[in-house]
């Protein structure tokens, strides 16, 4: 229908029109263009390598005959069985823990819930081998702390903790705050209302927690235990120290017995052992979502469930677990650290700085610190740099590439970490096309695989922050002109870049003690700190690795303090701990 | 003065559909320069939609868009709304949260890259326009809803575009609020001398701000013109429906001439405003149109009234009883109007029209109405 109208005239401003052009979206398709080749070339491709080693012909020729020799194999049978049985022992633990200390930060007042809370996290902040590290000090019968308590265990006897309950005991307690995050989390969620009207009601506390609060939380609970299993079958630091020597195979270090055995030319047969655990892990995590989709009741928002009621007994039984999972077994290592050599008992008079001095005056050890800052400095600016334009993509133009991009550069990040440095060996052994060089041997494959491995740490909290941002900020400044870069800028930079900044911290601190990837991928002069760590353990250099544990575990620690003490000047909301 | 006004903007057969469904269907219209037109129509219409096409921000499936005779969105593409450089003023505002008041009026005129002192002097400019003077240092969540939108209005105004759209702008503002902004508005648009398309679904907001209102009803466009000529002389029965809760009923228009319509209503002849042809047509009026007609004194008799109903409801509403009518010989709903007395349910009342318009009634459009039967409506004359 048209209508023509004649009202007042009033002058205004000339017309400004512009000469009729064709669309714009050049700009966009570029940073598209970007965003594929790199996802390709650090992700795809690797990826690809592997599946397609994993699918080769046997000897004989006969179709997946790889896939048939490896699964038939005597010792592909004990380390499956081996992760299926730690990983499901740690699970049980990493779920009673994490729940009951849940549950008790939630429901009681505490003084200092934050101190409690960030203690319950630093099995998170500190490396599995670290972790495993301190549990061997603190579990042997040279332990300083059971030693002086006369617990320790008869002088010559092996290890207890090298067994499967050890390997279960170790990553059961490091992985106990996924289930801790989701649960707490979950519990937030809560509405005071129900609990209160199950009060008004007459229900007493402990039914209420029971009967009222855990049916509800209890999807998240299962997503958070399958999370941990998750990170148990891809765990590789526990088991390479407790179960190498305790003779227990699991998965990742039947893969790294492996390589190390037969070189990197071995890596196409253990790549069927890489499609098992990818396999595993990816169950556990389609039964996640599953959980988190099916079970989840939608619950209505209100004002969450603050504890009134403070609890003196309940409070220490809460500092004692804390100080038992977390303390104690850092203190041995400290101590440990602190023995001028192995076999000597600890005390005032022995404690010394020698094995710091030592450590640090060992030129490999040194490389290793630059190696591993270097790699994860460069790693989080480079993801910084590739998830904020990623997540604009995906943000504000979702397409179907975009949406299979995001989907697909998660994968390094949820298969076990072994796999995702089997691919980089495979994709990247032979020398690169056209160059003709092998990144194998360089720093340069380590930097590309904690990319692939990293950039979802930058990436996730990128990506929802810009999810939450208001579109109409992105369109406004198109109307005012604005052009792709400038927006990108200008306007949604500004936007995530907590989320960015918070992210980068993340993984500058999982990055520099990694070692599952680095165990795969070091060559001599790019050693890692935690291939230092490792190694040194290995050789039975016990005190210094320790050392070289403490130091790089305090470096975390520092950053960590770093963080907090410029908290104010950092945007709100991005350390863990406060909230 | 003398030349026709030159159509600024301007829309052929403008369409868009989301997922098969058509949120813009074939809209027509064209604005002259420096109108004020208020886009009116119930959530969910399309206003949004179309405005956003306007803007560059939604492609259009088909159909073309001008702005000053030139195609900018058309079969040979379309421009973005970087290069259409026109203002918009958003209903969440869309202030930069990172930038000042002073960094959010900046921002467009440092991209169109003005020269600092031009830059300075057109920030002050405009943030006495709005009257924000002390307020350039602030940042966005410093300043109250109010001020928030002033400054949307202000970054808007800053680049002085010839065309200025704005969404549902007080749609999170309170109704006091409400009332200075419409007037703000108004004194804005004259001071500026742009165009202004305000999109909105309020019908007394769109009245009392607008030269112009166009309706929209499912995607279409009904009409577009003054509020006068919405509400005296609608062209559609949905517009006659919407604006002023009008009522239509369905009559026999017997012959037409001179813009009034002979008509026969339920057996009563009268006149009545329209240009309807002869044939099916609605008469559309609004509450306020009819009243009781005088049952003693010289007029009783020789002006009974057009139309009868039986009481059905009565409130008693601002002194007096606002009342349903059920009304006898057409079959449709109840019509109101307002008695001076109350009556018992059923009491037969003689209603008097004073006013009303005539239009064309479609076969085709009768079967979406509510009480459109034009059966018992084409009653012998
Ligand atoms: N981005 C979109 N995707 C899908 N449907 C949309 C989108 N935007 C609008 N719509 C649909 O188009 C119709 C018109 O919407 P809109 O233009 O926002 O209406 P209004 O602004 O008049 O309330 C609605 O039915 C709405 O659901
Ligand atoms: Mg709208």
């Amino acid at each position: 229908m048209a209508a023509e109208t004649a009202g007042p005239r009033i002058r205004r401003a000339p017309a400004t029109a512009p000469g009729p052009r064709k669309e714009t979206l050049g700009g966009e398709r570029l940073l598209l263009g970007l965003v594929l080749a790199y996802v390709l070339f650090t992700t795809f491709w690797p990826l690809a390598e592997l599946f397609s080693a994993a699918l080769r012909p046997g000897e004989d020729g006969r179709t997946l005959g790889l896939m048939r020799d490896v699964l038939a194999s005597r010792a592909t049978g004990r380390a499956l069985w081996g992760s299926l049985v730690t990983s499901g022992l740690a699970v049980a633990l990493s779920t009673v823990l994490g729940v009951g200390l849940a549950f008790a930060v939630s429901l009681i007042r505490l003084r200092s819930p934050a101190a409690l809370v960030f203690l319950i996290l630093t099995p998170l902040l500190i490396p599995s081998q670290t972790m495993a590290l301190a549990w061997i000090e603190l579990a042997g019968s040279g332990s300083p702390i059971l030693g002086a308590l006369g617990l320790a265990p008869a002088p010559g006897s092996a290890n207890p903790l090298y067994s499967t309950g050890g390997i279960a005991l170790v990553m059961g307690i490091e992985h106990m705050p996924l289930v801790f995050i989701a649960t707490r989390a979950a519990l937030r969620t809560v509405p005071a209302d129900l609990i209160e009207a199950a009060r008004v009601i007459g229900v007493p506390r402990h039914r209420i927690a029971a009967s009222v609060v855990l049916p509800l939380v209890a999807p998240s609970i299962l997503a958070g235990a399958l999370l941990a299993f998750t990170a148990a079958i891809g765990n590789f630091g526990v088991p390479a120290l407790l179960g190498i020597p305790g003779r227990v195979s699991v998965l990742t270090t039947l893969i790294y017995q492996r390589l190390n055995g037969f070189g990197p030319s071995a890596a196409g047969q253990v790549a069927v052992l890489a499609l098992i655990m990818t396999v595993l892990a990816a169950a556990a995590l389609a039964l996640r979502s599953l959980a988190l989709r099916r079970l989840a009741v939608p619950l209505p928002a209100g004002r969450p469930f603050e504890p009134s009621r403070s609890s003196p007994v309940g409070e220490i039984v809460l500092w004692l677990v804390v100080l038992v999972i977390a303390v104690m077994p850092l203190a041995a290592l400290v101590m440990t650290a602190l023995l001028p050599a192995i076999g000597v008992r600890f005390g005032l008079d022995t404690a010394s700085l020698a094995q710091f001095a030592a450590v640090l005056a060992n030129a490999a050890v040194r490389r290793a610190f630059a190696n591993s800052l270097l790699l994860s400095a460069g790693c989080a600016l480079v993801a910084v740099v590739v998830a904020v334009p990623f997540a604009y993509l995906a943000v504000r133009r979702p397409g179907w590439l975009v949406r299979a991009l995001d989907v697909g550069v998660e994968a390094p990040w949820v298969v076990p970490g072994t796999v995702v440095a089997l691919g980089m060996i495979l994709a990247f052994l032979p020398p690169l096309p056209l160059i003709g060089v092998s990144l194998y041997g360089t720093l340069a494959i380590l930097l590309i695989a904690y990319l692939a491995r990293f950039l979802p740490l930058v990436l996730r909290p990128v990506t929802a922050a810009a999810q939450t941002a208001d579109p109409a900020l992105d369109e406004a400044a198109r109307i005012v002109g604005a052009g792709l870069a400038r927006r990108l800028a200008c306007v949604f930079l500004p936007g995530v870049l907590p989320a960015a900044v918070a992210g980068a911290m993340l993984v500058v601190m999982t990055a520099l003690n990694e070692l599952t990837l680095s165990a795969l991928l070091w060559s001599s002069g790019h050693e890692t700190i935690g291939v230092m760590v490792f190694a040194l353990q290995y050789e039975g250099n016990s005190t210094a690795a320790a050392a070289v544990a403490v130091l790089s575990t305090g470096l975390v620690f520092a950053l960590c303090a770093a963080a907090n003490a410029g908290a104010r000047w950092l945007p709100e909301r991005i350390l863990p701990w406060r909230q | 003065m003398r030349e026709p006004a030159l159509p600024q903007l301007a829309a052929r057969h403008l369409s868009k559909a989301f997922n098969g469904v058509r949120a813009v269907d074939a809209v027509s219209f064209s604005i002259p320069d420096g109108a004020f037109l208020a886009l009116l129509g119930p959530s969910g219409c399309g206003k949004t939609t179309l405005l956003r096409m306007i803007a560059g921000l939604e492609k259009p499936d088909g159909g073309e868009l001008l702005f000053d005779d030139v195609a900018v969105a058309g079969p040979r593409g379309v421009l973005p709304p970087e290069a259409r450089r026109l203002g918009m003023v958003f209903q969440s505002y869309a202030l930069w949260p990172n930038m000042t008041v002073r960094g959010n009026i900046e921002f467009g005129l440092k991209v169109q890259k003005l020269a600092p002192d031009e830059r300075r002097r057109r920030i002050e400019e405009v943030l006495e326009v709005v009257g924000l003077s002390g307020y350039a240092a602030r940042r966005p969540h410093e300043l109250s809803g109010g001020q928030r939108q002033r400054v949307a209005l202000a970054r808007s105004l800053a680049l002085r575009p010839g065309l200025i759209l704005l969404d549902e702008p007080l749609a999170n503002l309170d109704a006091h609020l409400r009332e200075a902004m419409l007037a703000e508005f108004r004194r804005l648009h004259s001071v500026s001398g742009a165009t202004f398309i305000f999109v909105t679904h309020d019908q007394e907001e769109a009245m009392a701000v607008a030269t112009h209102v166009a309706v929209m009803h499912r995607g279409r466009l009904e009409q577009v013109g003054t509020p006068e000529d919405l509400y005296r002389r609608p062209q559609s029965e949905v517009v006659a429906r919407f604006i002023g809760r009008g009522r239509t009923l369905p009559v026999e228009v017997l012959a037409s001439a001179d813009g009034l319509c002979t008509l026969d209503l339920a057996g009563a002849v009268l006149k009545v405003a329209g240009h309807a042809p002869a044939g099916p047509g609605w008469l559309c009026f609004h509450a306020s149109d009819l009243s009781p007609a005088p049952q003693r004194g010289p007029l009783a008799g020789q002006l009974a009234g057009q139309l009868a109903g039986e009481v059905v409801n009565q409130i008693f509403q601002n002194g007096v009883y606002a009342s349903e009518l059920a009304p006898l010989g057409i079959d449709v709903e109840t019509i109101s109007l307002a008695l001076p007395e109350r009556l018992a349910p059923g009491t037969r009342v003689e209603v008097q029209l004073s006013g009303g318009w005539v239009i064309p009634r479609r076969s085709s459009a009768t079967p979406t109405l509510a009480g459109g039967t034009p059966a018992t409506a084409r009653s012998p004359a």
